[in-house]
């Protein structure tokens, strides 16, 4: 990780947020960004920076996320919000193509549409779309929906200096800082530092651009020369981070750990646990399996082919002639975190998980990645601490 | 395709058993569908629409309500073998619906009790899904049923497909449509984590948990749904056993997988 020389970055305070949402909505991208919304933050298309959580911060726990109120004036204070990224590039419903009676196949929807600038992208989000950047954008058969949506996306990054307690980056390589991919990256600091005019709570942004799109945006905004001073401050903070992380996966031997564990009795005790539910794998930035189906109108004459999400704990995701090959609860968890942490490097070069936490905070019955490892390499399913510590009793 | 006017059209029947009507009802609410289906299947006994009745044998019947009295049994038997397709409609007949709470009670007591003269009452003291007693070709689940399932299951049979009907949790569905969690974000008991998709999750749009209307996730040869995990979780959530076995004692209750969930359950009884 190379430190970027004061030289390449800017400071700016908070009101320089909604000039840039303004400048990108003006150069036509639609915005997508954090904003409160039913108890949580969740990605939306923002029309004004004014819309980001500010003074919002979250309580993660396994199979827990509240909502709660910071003492400070942060707008990107929040970890594993309950959708990624994947949204919006690979959405759960696609309509690939349409037919009527005996005419054309009639390809999806390809009317122009506004490309999307994505702000707030954490570091670990930044390698999940590398990695479904490798795995549908890339290779001999690219997927055009996927390439599509893709294209010219903008990304503003925000490093972490405040990791949630299910977030493990560290552990995966792809995070607190963001270094590549980005067109603009934000390191958020709260501590007064940076500004004459900002006080402990409000935020001030230390920005810099790591593309030429990038460049040209940042010379629009309200943004000064940051001295060497406050980014190596700011680079502390984000160092700091990482020894901060709430979880961790040690990365050594994973891979022949899944390899050497497939018939570990531990599966079985996971499965106990485990109700198939599917949600880890629909929170996961980097799952990406997708079924197809064909629907036809009462008549028959007007067909279309659909395709949606699926997952490796659906049933019928299995389903070959005869039947499903995976039918236990055990097999399915097995095959999920086998792919995601060891067979994925076989599969595209790299693990595909990349430490953001959501499957762990977004499981109902709080099931923790990070914990079945650990299990897993003691080689004994009886050391496992109860599920569920931290919640809140029933409403 | 062949001219609809030339050809013999499937003819459709629909039976009620014991049931509130809800989910035929669910064919009527089919509206902008309706002709269009009218004008693919010879609608032949359907007497929520017309009281026309023509004799069998039907290529289609769409069977609603449990068994839950001894003239019922014999009714889905002779339905049954004038049937070429039988598709069982509902919570009530693919699991026994709310009436099964008898199943968990005295059948007697409770007729002494509400009816003036019990003797004229016949009943069984068990309410049953139609494939408790006759060979079932498919299970649409729901209460009531969902209008886009069942076209689907229609469409399909028109054109002698598949029907995509999903065997997956209602959380595939909350996170198509971008729902928040709401046992997660807000600690609201939910059973979409085991409760079959096919409402399109819309109680939780609602910031309400799922009553799993659709019942236990299940498909045929599989182990059960693990309701038992989910139970374990509410109680780890500091919800009373007692709570627990009502949520899973609605319209599904006597599915064996949310019956048998909470075996020593203070409300619950051995059948």
């Amino acid at each position: 990780m190379s430190t970027p020389t004061a030289a390449g970055v800017s400071v700016m305070d908070v009101s320089a947020l909604c000039v840039l949402v303004d400048v990108l909505r003006d150069r036509g991208y639609a915005v997508i960004g954090p904003t409160v919304r039913d108890g949580a933050i969740v990605l939306d298309e923002l029309d004004s920076a004014e819309r980001l959580p500010f003074g919002w911060g979250v309580t993660l726990d396994a199979g827990t996320y509240r909502l709660r109120r910071r003492d400070d004036g942060a707008a990107f204070g929040h970890a594993a919000g309950p959708q990624s990224w994947k949204s919006y590039v690979h959405p759960a419903r696609e309509r690939l193509w349409s037919r009527d009676g005996d005419g054309p196949v009639v390809a999806a929807d390809e009317t122009p549409r506004r490309p999307y600038a994505f702000l707030g992208v954490r570091p670990c989000d930044l390698r999940a779309l590398g990695i479904l950047d490798r795995v549908l954008g890339q290779g001999r058969h690219p997927d055009q929906g996927y390439a599509r949506r893709r294209d010219g996306v903008f990304i503003v990054a925000v490093e972490c200096i405040e990791p949630g307690r299910t977030c493990f980056c560290g552990s995966m390589g792809s995070g607190p800082a963001a270094e590549e991919g980005y067109d603009l990256a934000l390191t958020e600091l709260l501590d007064g530092s940076g500004s004459v005019s900002s006080s402990p709570g409000t935020p001030t942004y230390l920005i810099r651009s790591g593309s030429p799109a990038g460049t040209d945006v940042l010379a629009e905004l309200p943004a000064t020369p940051a001295d060497a001073e406050l980014v190596a401050h700011a680079r502390d903070a984000v160092d700091a981070a990482a020894e901060r992380m709430g979880r961790s996966l040690p990365a050594d031997g994973l891979r022949e750990l899944m390899v050497e564990n497939r018939e570990s009795p531990h599966w079985d005790d996971v499965a106990a646990r485990c109700v198939t539910c599917g949600n880890c794998t629909m929170v996961c930035p980097t799952c990406f399996c997708t079924t197809t189906e064909d629907v036809t109108d009462l008549t028959g004459e007007h067909a279309e082919r659909w395709r949606r999400w699926d997952s490796c704990f659906d049933l019928d995701f299995s389903y070959i002639h005869g039947g499903s090959v995976r039918m236990s609860g055990a097999s399915r968890y097995r095959q999920w975190i086998t792919h995601k942490l060891s067979t994925w490097h076989d599969q595209f070069g790299s693990t595909g998980c990349v430490g953001c936490g959501r499957c762990i905070a977004w499981c109902p019955v709080g099931i923790d990645i990070t914990e079945e490892v650990a299990m897993l390499r003691a080689g004994s399913p009886d050391e496992r601490t109860t599920a569920g510590d931290g919640a809140e009793g029933p409403r | 395709m062949t001219d609809t006017s030339a050809r013999r059209l499937p003819t459709l029947a629909v039976w009620k058993f014991t049931s509130c009507d809800g989910c035929q009802l669910t064919l009527l609410d089919c509206e902008d569908e309706l002709l269009p289906l009218a004008g693919q299947v010879r609608i032949a006994h359907f007497l929520e629409a017309s009281r026309e009745s023509l004799p069998g044998p039907y290529d289609v019947s769409l069977v609603e309500g449990s068994v839950s009295t001894p003239d019922e049994i014999d009714r889905l038997k002779r339905i049954r073998e004038v049937s070429g397709v039988l598709v069982a409609i509902g919570a009530c007949a693919t699991a026994g619906g709310i009436q099964a709470l008898r199943n968990f009670a005295d059948v007697d007591e409770f007729r002494s009790v509400v009816y003036a003269r019990p003797e004229y009452v016949q009943t069984l003291d068990r309410s049953t899904p139609a494939s408790a007693h006759v060979r079932v070709d498919f299970e649409l689940r729901g209460c009531p049923i969902d209008k886009r399932q069942l076209l689907e299951v229609l469409t399909a049979y028109l054109v002698g497909r598949k029907p995509n009907i999903p065997r997956h949790s209602v959380c595939f569905e909350c996170k198509a449509r971008g729902t928040t969690c709401v046992m997660v974000a807000h600690g609201t008991p939910c059973l979409g984590p085991v409760t079959q998709a096919g409402c399109g999750a819309i109680c939780p749009a609602y910031s309400r948990g799922c009553f799993g209307c659709f019942g236990p996730v299940a498909v045929d040869g599989a182990p059960a749904a693990n309701v038992t995990g989910l139970v374990e979780r509410l109680r780890a959530l500091r919800m009373a056993d007692d709570d627990i076995v009502r949520a899973l004692r609605t319209f599904n209750s006597a599915a064996p997988e949310f019956s048998d969930a909470v075996p020593d359950g203070p409300s619950g009884r051995t059948r």
